[in-house]
């Protein structure tokens, strides 16, 4: 890799990627071309990109322009930066797992450029206060642009509304709001949020879990439970949910967006709902597109996660889902837990997975190596597809003239061991760890700066 | 125990209770794939020719263990079984070492039996219970394991409300560590002392028939015991409300049968499950009385079992739902047998853990 | 030679009258079931014999995979009696000293003799044998295995070198 001179000054001055496949699904294009960036803005994508610096695209590598730094991007994939629509960053409340600056730097780490963060924070974010003050301090941190998510009721407490119409109109102008992993059981109550949430273009995201079924739920139910002599979450108990959903948004008009799907039945569900109209967008994630549920098998709670990784044969259908664009997007839902809680029995430790740092190597690993999966097609759901779930700014956004340079540089063919204790986040529950895994961000650019220069995370602009 | 005459027993000793199982029939109960080397004398039998019986490093569950190592478990409870019975009970065989009791969920009827058995053994006993999980405390499980490992105890003796803890355990501590029930998971010393009490009562098990009857979702004995019962080659049923059938049963290796009156006739062991009259309110079943005319045992139905058919309850039983007292106190029930095998097993246990050389002395384990 | 042995025994014990064999698990047991027959046969009595497994009273627990255990059942109360222990070799002793620990738990005998077939040396605790059958000096590594026709299909007496 050739970098002739280092940036004289962060998030300005001029950038040249060359060399690289460029992948953008907002436009459609998959082709070698170079990437022409200054002060933050792609000025220009193409054979000849280097032109609007002056430069003749044969004059690659050495140039003697001290202000133009040039990336050698050969055998590299260029795309717009991920977006996850589903994180937590644990800030503010929960900082002994995470906070927005070691979230953010495994965001950088894993290729994204923003981050969703999860309404469960301590306090809740059911107020415009908490909702800036987060999308504020990932403003501070710089490595990704965090975007708050709501949540539905009042301190998540099932009843009564939060003020979605302050949360819209605030500086961090919230339009997608989840009670996370607590399912709006009340019917009544999520027909009036989905109802309300229209009004303002907003999104409503229900876990997907009857409670009923799930009392005391240890992991998927079947023949591993069976013998495990762990409670199980039986499939149905998300698919009575959904269907739920699914028909009270369509009924009204509203969107719905559903969360880390993962029973084939579900699939199924979300798939005819789309055929009909309904205003659906649905995500999953990396651990229910690899993980099954004979991993719980040694109790590490680690492999204790919220939806329960299932059996083989949903796997294959999230996968297939994934493929066809029933489901719109990778989510991760990193969850990070301190290392006690994870240490304790498997009833009482927590639900969870890291993922930010991985996701993009398990969707290439299992889909793409595999050729299952274009690789337009898998960064699609990195980028347009979780752009189309709510409003995220630019990201995503096709790769042209004026547009922000939010992008991240991957090597396809990079082999690499998952050390969980390796990773940027505060926790170690990954449950990659140990995994070889293929392919793996390289850079990643936010508005033109490097948030991750040759596998290096930047230091957080502001440490708190 | 004092009325018992001053001289070692043999296992017939105690026939008052068990009808005799005479040396010479002993042979017999070990499976065909240990070479019966050694001939019936009139007055020993060597009821083990461990050839190449897999050392034990860790009782976690059944399934860990293969058919060799559950019978030299049980041919060796049957020479300690007359250490029990007989005057001066002990042996000084684990004289030094040091057995902890956890018992994260009270039982004290287990903790009893290990006690008992660990005492036999001239081990010391230490008795560590902590209701519920210990993180309410403050401390999460890792650290109790490790204060355990500090205070330099031999083997760990573990009962939990929370299936997986003692295989967890075992990832965090390097000396043995016994399952005492865990959860709904597994409860192995039960199982291989009933497995031994039907060995004492039936001889070789193989074909013979098991009607496991009750609430086999939550319980932990029958995961253990229907484990147990195929490795020596039993049959296994399962009758009980459709509500207690834990998810794809029929994978456990067992079949399932839809009414306890017509798997009586042919049943060699009727096995009782304890029911838990709270279970009704979580509309398991209607009612204790319409579960004791489906699937309770009483004295009609023990009317229908062969002569030699034993009924057994891991206990305690609850009276007039599962068993009527007529069932539990009849000749056919060897319900209180079973307690007394249960310490000869515990013993049979903590010996093949800890008299064997510390793990990291065996190559490559 | 076990017919001297016997001898010796009558001898030594001026009759049959309060023996009682006892052989140690496993090759000692057909060796003091052999040797009570012969007594029995000499005195015209009945010699009570009885098999004592030791493992449980050994010393060197944790040092090797535990043993599998064997019967003990002596068929008589053992208090006041004499109590031939009987066993195929005695090397370091240490088999005989846990034999005394076992047959004390099971009473209290007026005394204990003990007979072994083979002694080749080797002590490691004060113990010596009343009655011999062949003194057999080894080397502290050779194996010596005496076989019988009861669990072993002949009888003899077996050295090994061990090879280095």
């Amino acid at each position: 890799m050739t970098t002739t001179h280092p940036p004289a000054r962060t998030g300005a001055g001029r950038l040249l990627l060359i060399g690289g496949r460029v992948l953008d699904p907002a436009s459609g294009v998959d082709d070698h071309l170079d990437v022409a960036i200054e002060d933050g803005t792609i000025v220009a994508v193409g054979t000849d990109a280097a032109g609007v610096f002056g430069r003749s695209a044969a004059d690659d590598g050495a140039s003697d322009d001290p202000d133009i730094e040039v990336v050698d991007c050969t055998g590299h994939w260029i795309a717009p930066g991920f977006i996850d629509v589903h994180t937590h960053l644990r800030e503010p409340g929960g900082e002994a797992a995470e906070d927005i600056a070691t979230g953010s730097a495994a965001g950088a780490a894993g290729g994204y450029t923003a981050l969703c963060a999860m309404a469960n924070t301590s306090p809740v974010c059911d107020s415009a206060a908490i909702a800036e003050l987060v999308w504020r301090r990932g403003r501070e941190v710089a490595l990704v642009d965090v975007f708050p998510v709501g949540s539905i009721t009042k301190g998540l407490e099932g009843r009564e509304l939060t003020e979605i119409g302050q949360l819209n109109a605030c500086a961090a102008e919230v339009d997608f709001f989840s009670d996370d992993g607590i399912p709006l059981a009340d019917t009544l109550v999520m027909r009036r949020a989905l109802q309300y949430a229209k009004a303002f273009g907003a999104v409503i995201c229900n876990h997907s879990e009857d409670p009923d079924l799930t009392a005391g739920a240890q992991m998927n139910e079947g023949a591993v439970s069976s013998v495990l002599g762990l409670a199980g979450w039986p499939h149905e108990a998300e698919e009575v949910m959904i269907a739920r959903d699914l028909i009270l948004a369509g009924g009204i008009g509203a969107r719905l967006h559903v969360p880390h799907v993962t029973t084939a039945g579900a699939v199924e569900l979300i798939r005819l709902a789309k055929e009909r109209g309904v205003r659906v967008t649905a995500e999953a994630t990396p651990h229910h597109l690899l993980l099954t549920d004979d991993l719980v098998a040694d109790y590490d709670a680690v492999m204790k996660v919220n939806p329960p990784v299932r059996t083989a044969s949903d796997v294959e259908a999230l996968r297939e889902a994934l493929i066809d664009g029933t489901l719109d997007a990778v989510a991760t839902d990193h969850a990070p837990h301190a290392p006690e809680y994870k240490d304790q029995e498997w009833e009482h430790a927590p639900c969870g997975m890291l993922g930010l740092e991985t996701a993009f190597a398990v969707v290439h690993t299992a889909l793409v190596a595999t050729g299952r999966m274009t690789p337009l097609q898998a960064i699609a759901r990195f980028t347009t597809g979780p752009a189309s779930v709510r409003n995220v700014g630019q990201h995503g956004a096709a790769l042209v003239a004026g547009a922000d340079a939010n992008l991240v540089v991957l090597d396809p063919e990079a082999r690499w061991t998952v050390d969980a204790h390796a990773l940027h986040s505060r926790a170690r529950n990954s449950p990659f760890d140990g995994r070889e895994l293929t392919g793996r961000p390289v850079h990643t650019l936010l508005r033109g700066r490097f948030t991750l220069r040759e596998g290096v995370v930047a230091d957080a602009a502001v440490v708190a | 125990m004092t009325q018992q005459p001053r001289h070692a027993s043999s296992p017939a000793a105690d026939a008052a209770t068990t009808p005799a199982t005479t040396p010479a029939t002993t042979p017999a109960t070990t499976p065909a794939t240990t070479p019966a080397t050694t001939p019936a004398t009139s007055t020993a039998t060597s009821t083990a020719t461990a050839t190449r019986v897999a050392p034990l490093h860790h009782l976690l569950g059944i399934d860990d263990l293969d058919a060799a190592q559950v019978v030299h478990i049980l041919d060796t409870a049957e020479q300690l079984l007359p250490i029990a019975t007989r005057e001066r009970n002990t042996v000084p065989t684990l004289r030094g070492k040091v057995v902890c009791n956890l018992f994260l969920e009270d039982s004290t009827r287990t903790r009893i039996s290990f006690d008992l058995a660990a005492k036999r053994l001239s081990a010391e006993v230490l008795n560590f219970s902590a209701k519920g999980s210990s993180v309410s405390k403050g401390e999460s499980f890792k650290d109790t394991a490790l204060t355990l490992d500090a205070m330099g105890v031999d083997c760990v003796v573990v009962r939990s409300g929370s299936s997986g803890a003692p295989r967890q355990l075992a990832r965090y501590l390097d000396v043995p560590i016994m399952n005492a029930g865990d959860g709904w998971h597994q409860h192995p010393t039960q199982a291989l002392l009933d497995v031994f009490t039907m060995r004492r009562h039936l001889g070789d098990l193989a074909g013979r028939r098991v009607v496991i009857v009750g609430d086999l979702l939550h319980s932990r004995v029958a995961r253990s015991e229907v484990q147990a019962l195929n490795l020596v080659g039993a049959q296994v049923s399962v009758v009980a409300p459709p509500t207690l059938l834990p998810p794809e049963v029929e994978r456990w290796g067992v079949e399932v049968v839809p009414s306890l009156d017509d798997a009586l006739p042919d049943a060699d062991v009727v096995y009782l499950l304890r029911v838990q009259r709270e279970r009704m309110h979580r509309a398991f079943f209607p009612s204790t009385r319409e579960y004791q005319r489906l699937w309770g045992m009483d004295g009609r139905r023990l009317r229908q079992l062969k002569d030699h058919a034993i009924v057994m309850h891991p206990g305690p039983m609850n009276r007039g739902v599962e068993i009527t007292g007529e069932v539990a106190d009849s000749d056919q029930s060897v319900i209180t047998e079973q307690v007394t095998n249960g310490i000869a097993v515990r013993m049979a246990c903590l010996y093949l853990l800890l008299a064997a050389p510390a793990v990291d002395e065996e190559a490559g384990r | 030679m076990l017919r001297r042995l016997a001898h010796e025994l009558i001898e030594a014990n001026q009759g049959a009258e309060g023996l009682v064999l006892v052989g140690i698990q496993t090759r000692g047991l057909p060796l003091a079931q052999r040797l009570a027959r012969l007594i029995g046969e000499i005195e015209g009595t009945e010699v009570p014999c009885g098999a004592l497994d030791v493992t449980l009273y050994r010393d060197d627990l944790g040092r090797r995979a535990p043993k599998s255990l064997h019967a003990t059942d002596v068929p008589v109360d053992v208090t006041g009696r004499t109590v031939v222990l009987v066993d195929d070799v005695l090397y370091t002793g240490r088999t005989i000293r846990a034999a005394l620990d076992a047959l004390n738990e099971l009473g209290r005998p007026d005394r204990i003799r003990l007979v072994v077939l083979v002694d080749r040396g080797h002590r490691e605790l004060p113990i010596r044998a009343d009655h011999v059958g062949k003194n057999l000096p080894t080397a502290y590594d050779d194996r010596i295995r005496v076989l019988v026709e009861e669990t072993d299909g002949q009888d003899a007496v077996v050295s090994e070198e061990v090879p280095a």
